[in-house]
């Protein structure tokens, strides 16, 4: 068994076994919080992937996150519990509005397409807050939650997070998975070269368009989860500050780092929520937090490690 | 009309604004042949690559690939059909391998290969196919070297390689030769020739001596215009040719 492979067994076990460590300590408040950076984590994890992997810089994944949370808010308004509609239906919908703002979004390239995909994200966000049916600008509240098969209950926050830690693996899995794969090494190819790997025959914007659409549905996805969780969904979810906040995330983490995402959520979630019991400016300092982590560690958290590897790995051989 | 000519270019023309940086060209490029295209700098060369290759959209005109009309396809669609280039500045994926580049410009010519999901170490054909090139180029032991561990020749070298790897039938090359040392050069020169028995092959070259001696066909471009085509000693003793290019060479 190679390190990497304990280190990510250990890492697991720690992540499912959480809820029980936290009741044994007497801290079941966090539990909570681990569902929120769980949740967050696939968000972030998501940009990643267009980010990171695909060199697309968005600034409008909350068009997604806030969509996914509000068509399941809207189906469990309607009554409606069952996990296969809500699933099929964030999909459906996630993936036919990226696709409907990717084939447009990418025929524009650096500034214009961060401009584009704000635009976007903007107007979802206007439509939430003038839709008085389903809340308007005061959001949503929801009192149901999505039926699992087994009579696992999402109202119980145990089964949430592990629920929830169960669809982050998943989706770190695929990811993993992705990165290995010939699409994969393609895009890569794209986001060095763009220019090169279509005259070598790669039909740049489908494989644009296609990394886009599947990180809007994952992005939807985490949304839907993040109203089962909260009970509440507003049009903030949609705001391009929440946009900003997952690139936030996936700059802190590592872009283009399989990790990334998760542990730039882990890290921003957890430092707001700790500078909230010293401060009431939190957002300074994390703005001073981000300026370090830019300045001194360019691969993110995720880079941290490795980087240290490599610096003992010359120390030992140097005379 | 058919002139059994693999590349047939029709009256191409490219404006910007009111400058023809493309004026008129009708250009043939036979199967197995290699081709010089010759002329000052700023006679329109590398623009005349783009619209082979459709970087550039042509404002009029026609190209044909083998007998079909490939003037409105986009560059990938070309890619797919043998119509492959290599770039003047290199560009190659930096954070690529050696061999992973080449496996890439193996596979991404061929059809639905892109799998999201088998894994890219596959042993297949692609494989095979960049090997077999990294070999030809003089890069054979390089295989898990970054890009940038690469000398300029070697770059360069892979540079053309990466077309080659896509297993064109037409390859055109935007100056191959650009910054390289006499020895690399002979090289270049050396492999260019024996390009004959894999593809049709559109050379444009500012080493004249490189060009002349390498060509079956040379035409020279100055300012958008083909001003003569033939070849090499017919071209190198046509006045007009003399006059415009050639004679401004000898004096500098």
């Amino acid at each position: 068994m190679t390190p990497r492979r304990i280190v990510l067994l250990a890492v697991a076990a720690l992540a499912i076994a959480l809820p029980w460590l936290l009741q044994a300590l007497g801290a079941d408040f966090y539990l909570s919080m681990a569902s929120r950076i769980v949740v967050y984590g696939i968000a972030a994890t998501a940009l990643n992937l267009l980010l990171g992997y695909g060199g697309m810089v968005s600034l409008g994944q909350a068009a997604y996150f806030g969509l996914g949370a509000y068509v399941s808010g809207v189906l469990l308004t309607e009554g409606m519990q069952g996990a296969l509609p809500h699933l099929a239906a964030t999909v459906v919908i996630c993936g036919l509005v990226a696709l409907a703002i990717g084939a447009i979004s990418l025929r524009t390239r650096g500034v214009y397409f961060i401009m584009i995909t704000l635009a976007f994200a903007q107007m979802l966000f206007y439509l939430a807050n003038s839709i008085k049916g389903y809340g308007g600008d005061e959001g949503l509240t929801v009192r149901s939650r999505v039926q699992l098969p087994l009579g696992l209950d999402l109202r119980d926050a145990e089964t949430f997070y592990w629920v929830a830690l169960a669809v982050l693996a998943l989706v770190l899995w695929g990811l993993s998975r992705f990165v290995g794969s010939r699409l994969g090494q393609a895009v890569q190819a794209l986001r060095d070269d763009e220019v090169r790997a279509e005259a070598l025959g790669l039909p740049t914007f489908r494989v644009r368009l296609l990394v886009f659409v599947v990180a809007g549905v994952i992005g939807g996805v985490a949304g839907a989860l993040n109203v089962n969780l909260q009970g509440y969904v507003s049009p903030a979810s949609l705001h391009w500050t929440q946009s900003g906040t997952l690139l936030v995330m996936v700059i802190l983490g590592g872009a283009g780092s399989l990790w990334g995402g998760v542990l730039g959520a882990a890290a921003l979630l957890l430092l707001q929520e700790g500078l909230l019991a010293y401060t009431e400016h939190g957002e300074f300092w994390t703005g001073w937090v981000l300026l370090a982590v830019v300045l001194f560690a360019r691969q993110g958290l995720a880079g941290i490690a490795p980087a240290l590897k490599r610096r003992l790995a010359r120390g030992g051989t140097a005379p | 009309m058919s002139t059994g000519a693999l590349l047939d270019v029709r009256r191409l023309c490219k404006r910007f604004g009111a400058l023809a940086v493309t004026d008129e060209v009708d250009l043939q490029v036979h199967a197995g042949r290699i081709h010089a295209l010759i002329g000052p700098n700023g006679a329109g060369k590398t623009t005349l690559v783009a619209q082979l290759a459709g970087q550039l959209p042509s404002d009029s005109g026609e190209v044909r690939l083998d007998g079909h009309d490939i003037t409105r396809l986009v560059a990938h669609e070309r890619a797919r059909r043998g119509l492959l280039r290599s770039f003047q500045i290199t560009r190659l994926f930096r954070s690529l391998s050696v061999l992973d580049n080449l496996v890439f410009a193996a596979r991404a010519a061929g059809k639905g290969n892109f799998s999201a999901w088998r894994a890219r170490r596959h042993d297949d054909e692609a494989h095979a196919r960049a090997t077999q090139v990294m070999q030809r180029m003089g890069l054979a032991g390089k295989a898990a070297a970054a890009i940038d561990e690469l000398s300029h020749g070697e770059q360069r070298a892979l540079e053309v390689g990466m077309a080659l790897a896509a297993r064109p039938r037409l390859l055109l090359l935007d100056e191959p030769m650009a910054g390289m040392g006499a020895e690399e050069s002979e090289q270049m020169a050396a492999l260019i020739a024996g390009l004959r028995q894999d593809c049709a092959v559109l050379l444009i070259e500012h080493d004249v001596q490189a060009v002349f001696r390498l060509a079956d066909t040379v035409s020279v471009l100055v300012n958008g215009r083909l001003i003569a085509s033939g070849e090499p000693d017919v071209v190198r003793s046509d006045p007009g040719v003399v006059a415009a290019y050639l004679g401004d060479q000898e004096d500098a």
